[in-house]
């Protein structure tokens, strides 16, 4: 065997047209760089000039702005607690409505429908996404109300004898309440959970399903121990989106919930929500009020922020327990 | 893009059809007279007039095309501010200018336009023409009163049968001048009344939010036993049943344009044109009337702005009067127009 020797000197290489493409990579990082730091910047604008705005009428009393239910903005007494409660019974209720719907969609299309019509379900059901907010609302107001009122009514009565249930579902004497309000939230929540769920269900290996079913695992034994478990995390992911459009959504909000002021147990009663009093008393507002209303604002956008933050860690916590599995 | 013969064909012809469009559409004076005004004028502020002044613009292109007014319906506050910052030439407004609202003193003259009722409307199958005094009425929109058969409301109603159906108050959702208008009749007028008047009221429990006027028109029709308070144009088109409700003298009239001019004709009228309708004296004189006014410049800069503001508001106090009441407006009364018409030649010489 003979020795191959190395060249005693490097070959010949032009670097002359290496310079432009440098500057090239450097411009197009810079580029890409200011794009990301763009959101960070915009976040942080937000953040900074809506509290500052809305700081003369948080600082007339802090706490209160936080814990009191009482609203009125000529006596200048700010008290968002009601608005607070009605996001969040709205947004659970959208949510447990929404979540079950949007899986056994999700699971239809990826394990039961025939691969043939899966286009077409798909397409029908994200025509519900694009459906704007407002009609949304419409609909509600004038079509779902009339025809819900007496179920509602009905069903307060069968409960009425059970304690702890009976004031959850109490008497009624309109659909305009949180209970209808949380449902047009559901329906405009079933596109984005169902789209996503449905993508985080196509990942798992089909080495799981099929190994469900040599074990002798019925589909339902299948989908609990293979696909759902693998899924978690990006169901959880899934819901968080749909919650921040229920938190956020305004207007199918304010035309269905009936515009009441402070906290009330009844989830068939009228309430408000944070961003529907936003939209709805911005118009005519001024000084102190306006202020106070960007507080809501603030409080708002604090409030998606830790729920997404919050997600993420369940997330993040579900991810690891899955890759320990399967390690 | 290819230089065939097919491109440069298209092209000459797309020129061509776009020369001969901006040809046409150029400033066609066919009118021929000179003494009208054009350009451009911009408004803003109350919707609660806004269905009269759409109606009145349209009317008005027709009268003189090339002066072109617009509206935006964006709400008396967002008007009035708008005023104060010199963003808009004229504003509409239900109430009063305050102190921070944006405007300066001494900067804008009140120009009252037209006014109309605001009904107390109410849903309760078979019973027509409820008549409610002053407090009863009070009493029904704090919650006092909670039932059709309360003793006070069949004390004012001695012809009618009415059943034990619970009362449920509608109101506006929205921060609006027509609750503003309502609570201060009921302020005013009554000494039970205890909610204040503004245009946000802590309402009664059990009480229901509709968004605008139309939005207490569907929550009234969706509710039985439902009482609420809703412009004229909403009521009228929705179907409502309207109460008739006690005046300063006592009578019980039903709101109708005539009754609403018939209450502004007895109303004082300040030196700023300012005017307060509600609880109007007179047999014929319908209690809860809401004035609207529309807010003009002192001062004008802009010469043919002035002409063309001060020719849309003459016309809107002219002839424009004449079309208030297919928009459920009511004119103004005589006393009242000459009145407005004078402080606008006043003021815009």
């Amino acid at each position: 065997m003979t020795a191959t020797s190395a060249p005693e000197t490097p070959p010949e290489v032009d670097l002359g047209g290496e310079a432009r493409s440098r500057r090239t990579d450097k411009g197009f990082t810079g580029l890409v760089t200011l794009a990301g730091a763009m959101v960070l910047i915009v976040l942080g604008l937000i953040l900074v000039t809506t509290s500052f705005q809305a700081w003369p009428a948080i600082a007339l009393d802090p706490i209160e702005f936080i814990t009191g239910t009482r609203w009125s903005p000529s006596d200048e007494v700010f008290g968002t607690l009601g608005f607070l409660y009605g996001t969040l019974v709205t947004s659970i209720i959208a949510m447990i409505v929404a979540v079950p719907v949007s899986i056994g969609i999700a699971l239809f299309i990826t394990e039961v429908a025939h691969r043939r019509s899966r286009k077409y379900i798909v397409t029908i059901v994200d025509l519900l996404a694009t459906i704007p907010s407002v009609v949304f609302g419409l609909v509600g107001s004038i079509v779902l109300i009339p025809w819900v009122t007496p179920i509602y009514q009905w069903w307060a009565g069968v409960v009425s004898p059970i304690p702890g249930l009976n004031a959850i579902f109490d008497e009624t004497n309109t659909g305009r309440n949180y209970f209808t309000a949380g449902l047009i939230l559901a329906v405009m929540c079933i596109p984005i959970i169902t789209s996503i769920s449905r993508e985080v269900f196509a990942t798992v290996p089909d080495i799981d399903k099929q190994g469900a079913y040599a074990l002798g695992a019925t589909r339902w034994e299948m989908v609990k121990g293979a696909i759902l478990p693998h899924s978690f995390g990006g169901l959880v992911g899934a819901s968080m989106l749909g919650l921040g459009r229920a938190m956020g959504e305004t207007i199918a909000v304010a035309l269905v919930i009936g515009g009441a002021i402070g906290i009330n147990t009844n989830v068939f009663a009228p309430g408000n929500t944070m961003a529907a009093v936003i939209a709805q008393q911005w118009g005519e507002s001024g000084g102190l009020h306006t202020d106070a209303l960007i507080g809501i604002g603030v409080l708002l956008f604090a409030i998606t922020v830790l729920i997404n933050f919050l997600a993420r860690v369940v997330v993040r916590r579900a991810e690891l327990k899955m890759k320990g599995a399967h390690s | 893009m290819k230089l065939n013969r097919r491109t440069v064909l298209g092209t000459i012809t797309a020129g061509a059809l776009a020369l001969s469009m901006a040809a046409c559409g150029g400033s066609d004076d066919e009118s021929g007279d000179g003494d009208l005004a054009s350009g451009e004028i911009i408004g803003s502020g109350a919707s609660f007039p806004d269905a009269f002044y759409a109606a009145a613009i349209e009317a008005y292109g027709e009268i003189n095309p090339d002066l072109v007014v617009t509206y935006s319906a964006d709400g008396s506050s967002a008007g009035k501010e708008a005023f104060g910052q010199d963003l808009n030439d004229f504003a509409g407004t239900d109430s009063l200018v305050g102190d921070d609202d944006g405007p300066e003193a001494g900067s804008f003259q009140y120009i009252p336009t037209v006014a109309a009722p605001i009904t107390v409307s109410y849903n309760l199958p078979g019973v027509e023409g409820v008549q409610i005094d002053q407090e009863t009425l009070a009493g029904i929109f704090q919650g006092d009163i909670t039932t059709w058969n309360d003793p006070a409301l069949v004390a004012t109603n001695p012809d009618l049968t009415l059943p034990d159906t619970a009362i449920t108050v509608a109101h506006r959702s929205d921060g609006s001048g027509t609750t503003k208008n309502f609570s201060t009749f009921l302020d005013e007028a009554t000494d039970t009344w205890t909610l204040g008047a503004s245009d946000e009221i802590e309402w009664p429990e059990g009480s229901i939010g509709g968004e605008k006027n139309t939005g207490v028109a569907t929550v009234i029709t969706q509710t039985e036993g439902a009482i609420g308070y809703v412009d004229l144009a909403d009521a009228t088109e929705t179907g409502l049943v309207t109460a008739a409700i006690e005046n300063a003298d006592g009578a019980f009239v039903q709101p109708s344009l005539d009754a609403s001019t018939a209450a502004l004709d007895g109303a004082v009228v300040n030196d700023d044109l300012s005017y307060n309708p509600l609880n109007a004296a007179g047999a014929e004189s319908y209690a809860i009337v809401a004035p609207t006014y529309i807010l003009i410049r002192t001062d004008y800069e802009d010469e043919n702005v002035a002409a063309g503001v001060k020719e849309f508001v003459t016309y809107l106090l002219t002839d424009g009067q004449d079309i208030a009441a297919d928009a459920h407006f009511a004119a103004l009364p005589e006393a009242l127009r000459t009145k407005a018409l004078d402080a606008l030649n006043e003021t815009i010489a």
